[in-house]
C-alpha cells in the first residue's frame, strides 16, 4: 500500500459542457474553490472535457505538475467516466486513480437556482477530493468469452441479428416461443411502402435460419433462467412439448386432415381469431420448422387420454409421440440479443369502438389476415353477412397517442392504415375514410406513399373518433356502423356511415415483458419496453454488459428500422464474441486476512455464492471471478474485513465527510 | 449560522437503478430542490448502516437510500438487505431522538426520473418542516454536560 503514503497531487477540471453546466452553474467560481481544498495542485475549467483538447489537458497536467490523482466533474460517470479513465491512462497513470462528479444530469439540468447549484457543485467536487486520495491502482480481469450466442425471439428481428452472427461463423442459439419462426411480419399482407409481399421476402430468410449449419432453432421454447455474466452466460431454455418430433415430422400435414375434428373449432391466433383451426395443426403454410404441433389445450388426447387417435395412425412415420415430455437444455453463451416483439393494443379496452360488439368492426391485424390471399378467407373482403363493403373506415391511433391508453405514438399505424387504405380499395372498390390526428409518414419513401394515397381518392379527416355506433338517424345510415368525429380541419362534428370500420391498433409492450425483463436483469422504461443503455450512444446495449436489443421489445419501429436495429444488436454482440476476452470492471469484493474473523455472516449473504469459509484457515474467501461487485458482504461484515474495491469505506466516508465539511 | 439554514440531505443511490433514475431527471431537465448530495454506490445492499450515522454525525439533517424495486435488484437481492439493515438502522435512530422522517428508503426503477423528484422535494419539505438536526451541535452539548458530572 505504499502508493498511500503518498502525497496525493490533485488535478480538478470542471466542465462547462457548452452551457449545460456553465449556464446554472458558475464554473470558475468551482475551480476557484476546488484549487484551495488539500491536495489540489491544479485546479482547471474547461470548455468540453471530453473533447481531445480537454482530454489532452489532463494528460499533459500528469506530465508537467506530476499529478497522482484526477477529478473531473462533467456529465454522469454512466455517460464519460470510461473516457477520462482512459485519459489518465494516457497520461501515465493507474486509470482507477480517476474519480467523477456528475455536475450535469444530478446539478445543472435540475436546479434553477445558481447559487444553490454552484454550492452543490463545490460540494461535490469537495467529496469527490477526499475520495480520490483513497484511490487504489487496480488492474481489470480479463475472462473468455464463449463464442456462442443466444437470439430470444424469432420475429424479423431476431432472425435477421441470428443470421448475421451465424454468417459470421458465429455459432447461435434461437429460441421461439411459438410453434414457428416469423413473429408478426408473417402476418402481414403487404409492407409499406413499396407493397412488397411480406411472405415474399421473410419466408426465404426463414429458411435461411432452418437451414443454416451455425444456428440451432428451438421454437415452442422459453428461456427460463439466465445466470452468468458478460462472456460467461448459462442460461436454461424449456422446450414445450409439441407431442410431434421435430426429427420425424416433414410436414406431410396428413395428421390434420385425420384429426377426429372434421372441422376447425379452435380460433386461429395466427389469423387473429379470424378463422378456425384444429388441436393439431400448423400455423401457416410457410411455418419455420415445417413440423405441426398438438394444442394441449384443445386436443381431446391431451386433456383425457380418451381419443380415437386417428392423427397418430394417419402419420406414417410415426412422428407423433402423446408421452412427449418436455425437456431442458442448458446452455452457455457469450451474448444475448434480446428480440422479444410487442403485442398490439387489446381494441376492446376502447369501448366505444365497438370491437366485439359489432360485427363489422375488425382490428388492423385481422384486415391484413383477411387481405391476405392465403388467410381465411382466401383474401377476399367480405362483411359478416357476406357482402362486400362499399366504405370502410380506418380508425388511425387506436391505443396510441392517449392519455387514458398509451401516450406513446406507435410510429407504424400511419403507414399501415395507408398500407391497408390501398389494399382495401383495390379489394373492394370501397370509399375509404382515414380518420387521424396527424400523418406520421416519416422515412423513405413515406410522405411520397402519402401523397399516392390521396391521388388515389382515399378520403383524410382530421379528427379522433369519438364513437362508432349502431344507432342511426337518416335512412342512408340505416344498417350501417356510424363514425362519429370531430372533423378538426372543417370545424364541425360530422357522422359517417361505413359498412366496415378497421382499428389501427398501437404497439405494446408484450403481456409478459416484466418477466422476461426479470429473467434477464435488464430494465425498462416506464411504458414497459426494454431499457437502452443510452438512447444515443448505447441503443442497442441494455445496462447488462452482454445483453443487447433488437425489434419492437425495445420501442415500437417499422419493419426498416427493426432489421437495422437487429443488425447493430448482432454486430455489437459479435464484437464481444470475437474478442474472445472481455475485461470486468475491478470492484470485486476481498477479504483483507488479518482483520477476518471467520463468523461467516458474509458467506450466506452472498446472492453468487462467490464467497467460502476456508475451514483450516478460519477465514472467508471471495471468488473474484464469480463476484460481481454489489458490496452486499463489504456492508456487513461486523469486523470492516472486506473490502469493495472503488467503494472501499474510506472512499465512501470520504465522500460523506467532503459534501457535509461546511454543515 | 449566517446565511438561512437549509436543509442539508445526503443520497446514497445505486447504480442501477436510482442513480440512473437521478440521471434521467436530469435528461429529461425536471427542476427539484437542490438540497441532496448523491454519493453513489453500486447497490443499497452496499449500505453500511455507518454511512448513515456518520452522515447524521457530520451534519446532515436527512439521509436518503434509493434502490432497485423488489424483485428487480441488479445483483438479485441487496436490495432485500438494504429493506433489513435499513430497519435497523431506524431503530437506532429512534433511539437516538432521531426523527423518522429523517432518514428514508425508497425503490426508484431507472425509468422513474419523476420519482426522484416527488421524493427529493418530498423530503427537503419534510426535513425542514422538522428544522435542523445538528447532531454534531447536540453531541458538543452532551459533552459538556457528561464532563459538568464528572
Amino acid at each position: 500500500m505504499e502508493h498511500r503514503a503518498d502525497e496525493p497531487r490533485i488535478g480538478v477540471y470542471v466542465c462547462h459542457c457548452g452551457s449545460n453546466i456553465a449556464g446554472k452553474v458558475r464554473v470558475a467560481a468551482v475551480a476557484e474553490a476546488a484549487a484551495l481544498l488539500p491536495g489540489v495542485v491544479v485546479s482547471r475549467d474547461s470548455k468540453y472535457m471530453c473533447s481531445d483538447p480537454g482530454q489532452e489537458m489532463i494528460q499533459q497536467d500528469i506530465r508537467e505538475h506530476a499529478l497522482n490523482r484526477i477529478v473531473v466533474a462533467s456529465c454522469s460517470p454512466l455517460l464519460h467516466e470510461e473516457t477520462f479513465r482512459k485519459a489518465t491512462e494516457r497520461g501515465g497513470l493507474n486509470p482507477y486513480f480517476f474519480q467523477m462528479v456528475n455536475l450535469r444530469e444530478h446539478d445543472s439540468w435540475v436546479h434553477e437556482d445558481a447559487d444553490a447549484a454552484t454550492e452543490k457543485a463545490v460540494d461535490l467536487v469537495r467529496a469527490a477530493v477526499r475520495r480520490v486520495r483513497f484511490h487504489r491502482a487496480l488492474e481489470k480481469t480479463e475472462v473468455p468469452v464463449h463464442p456462442d450466442v443466444l437470439v430470444v425471439g424469432g420475429g424479423i428481428a431476431g432472425i435477421h441479428a441470428a443470421l448475421t452472427l451465424a454468417d459470421a461463423g458465429k455459432r447461435v442459439y434461437l429460441v421461439e416461443r411459438e410453434p414457428t419462426i416469423g413473429g408478426h411480419m408473417a402476418r402481414f399482407d403487404k409492407t409499406f411502402p413499396t407493397l412488397d409481399c411480406a411472405a415474399c421476402i421473410l419466408t426465404p430468410k426463414m429458411s435461411s435460419v432452418k437451414a443454416h449449419p451455425n444456428i440451432t432453432l428451438w421454437t415452442y421454447s422459453d428461456v427460463t433462467s439466465v445466470s452468468g455474466y458478460v462472456g460467461n452466460f448459462k442460461v436454461v431454455v424449456r422446450r414445450r412439448p409439441r407431442y410431434v418430433r421435430e426429427d420425424l415430422c416433414v410436414g406431410c400435414l396428413e395428421c390434420i386432415d385425420a384429426c377426429v375434428y372434421k372441422e376447425g373449432r379452435v380460433p386461429d391466433e395466427f389469423n387473429a381469431g379470424l378463422g378456425k383451426r384444429k388441436p393439431i395443426y400448423i400455423p401457416f403454410p410457410q411455418a419455420t420448422p415445417q413440423v405441426v404441433v398438438v394444442d394441449p389445450a384443445s386436443c381431446i388426447r391431451v386433456k383425457t387420454g380418451k381419443c380415437k387417435s386417428t392423427c397418430v395412425e394417419a402419420c406414417d412415420r410415426d412422428a407423433i409421440v402423446f408421452d412427449q415430455k418436455e425437456e431442458i437444455r442448458e446452455i452457455e453463451v457469450g451474448a444475448i440479443v434480446v428480440a422479444t416483439g410487442f403485442e398490439t393494443f387489446d381494441a376492446a379496452r376502447i369501448p366505444q369502438y365497438g370491437l366485439g360488439v359489432y360485427d363489422d368492426v375488425y382490428t388492423s391485424l385481422q384486415v391484413e389476415r383477411m387481405v391476405n390471399s392465403s388467410g381465411p378467407t382466401l383474401g377476399e373482403v367480405r362483411l359478416k353477412n357476406g357482402s362486400t363493403p362499399r366504405s370502410i373506415g380506418i380508425i388511425h391511433c387506436v391505443g396510441s397517442r392517449d392519455q387514458k391508453t398509451n401516450r406513446w405514438c406507435s410510429r407504424v399505424c400511419c403507414m399501415y392504415s395507408l398500407k391497408l387504405a390501398h389494399l382495401l380499395k383495390e379489394h373492394t372498390g370501397a370509399q375509404v375514410y382515414n380518420f387521424y390526428i396527424d400523418i406520421r409518414a416519416a422515412g423513405k419513401g413515406y410522405e411520397e406513399f402519402f401523397d399516392r394515397l390521396r391521388e388515389e381518392g382515399v378520403n383524410f379527416i382530421r379528427g379522433r373518433v369519438a364513437e362508432i355506433t349502431d344507432w342511426t338517424m337518416t335512412p342512408e345510415e340505416e344498417g350501417r356502423l356510424v363514425i362519429r368525429v370531430e372533423d378538426t380541419l372543417a370545424g364541425f362534428v360530422r357522422r359517417i356511415p361505413v359498412d366496415m370500420v378497421v382499428l389501427a391498433v398501437g404497439l405494446e409492450p408484450a403481456h409478459d415483458a416484466q418477466e422476461v425483463r426479470r429473467v434477464l436483469n435488464i430494465g425498462c422504461s416506464n411504458e414497459g419496453f426494454f431499457m437502452e443503455r443510452h438512447p444515443k450512444l448505447a441503443p442497442v446495449e441494455t445496462f447488462t454488459e452482454g445483453i443487447f436489443l433488437a425489434g419492437c421489445c425495445q420501442g415500437p419501429k417499422d419493419i426498416p428500422d427493426t432489421v437495422a436495429q437487429a443488425g447493430a444488436a448482432a454486430a455489437a454482440a459479435l464484437a464481444l464474441v470475437d474478442a474472445g476476452r472481455v475485461e470486468l470492471e475491478p470492484n470485486t469484493a476481498c477479504v483483507v486476512d488479518e482483520a477476518c474473523s471467520g463468523c461467516k455472516t458474509c458467506v450466506a449473504l452472498c446472492p453468487y455464492t462467490a464467497i467460502s469459509h476456508d475451514r483450516e484457515r478460519g477465514k472467508a474467501a471471495v471468488n473474484g471471478a464469480l463476484c460481481k461487485g454489489c458490496g452486499t458482504c463489504v456492508a456487513a461484515c461486523p469486523s470492516g474485513a472486506i473490502r469493495q474495491n472503488l467503494f472501499e469505506d474510506d472512499q465512501i466516508f470520504g465522500e460523506i465527510e467532503g459534501v457535509l465539511v461546511h454543515a | 449560522m449566517p446565511e438561512p439554514w437549509e436543509p442539508r440531505i445526503v443520497a446514497f443511490f445505486c447504480n442501477w437503478c436510482t442513480y440512473t433514475a437521478a440521471d434521467l431527471a436530469g435528461v429529461s431537465r425536471m427542476k427539484y430542490a437542490p438540497n441532496t448530495r448523491v454519493v453513489r454506490v453500486m447497490c443499497s445492499g452496499r449500505m453500511d448502516p455507518q454511512f448513515v450515522y456518520d452522515a447524521f454525525a457530520r451534519g446532515a439533517d436527512g439521509v436518503l437510500i434509493g434502490g432497485c424495486h423488489p424483485g428487480d435488484c441488479h445483483y438479485i437481492e441487496g436490495n432485500y438487505k438494504a429493506l433489513r439493515r435499513f430497519r435497523m438502522i431506524r431503530r437506532v435512530l429512534r433511539e437516538m431522538g432521531i426523527e423518522e422522517a429523517r432518514c428514508r428508503l425508497e425503490w426508484i426503477s431507472a425509468a422513474e426520473g419523476e420519482k426522484v423528484r416527488r421524493v427529493v422535494n418530498e423530503m427537503v419539505e419534510e426535513v425542514r418542516r422538522l428544522g435542523p438536526l445538528d447532531l454534531p451541535g447536540r453531541a458538543a452539548e452532551w459533552d459538556e454536560e457528561v464532563s459538568a458530572h464528572a
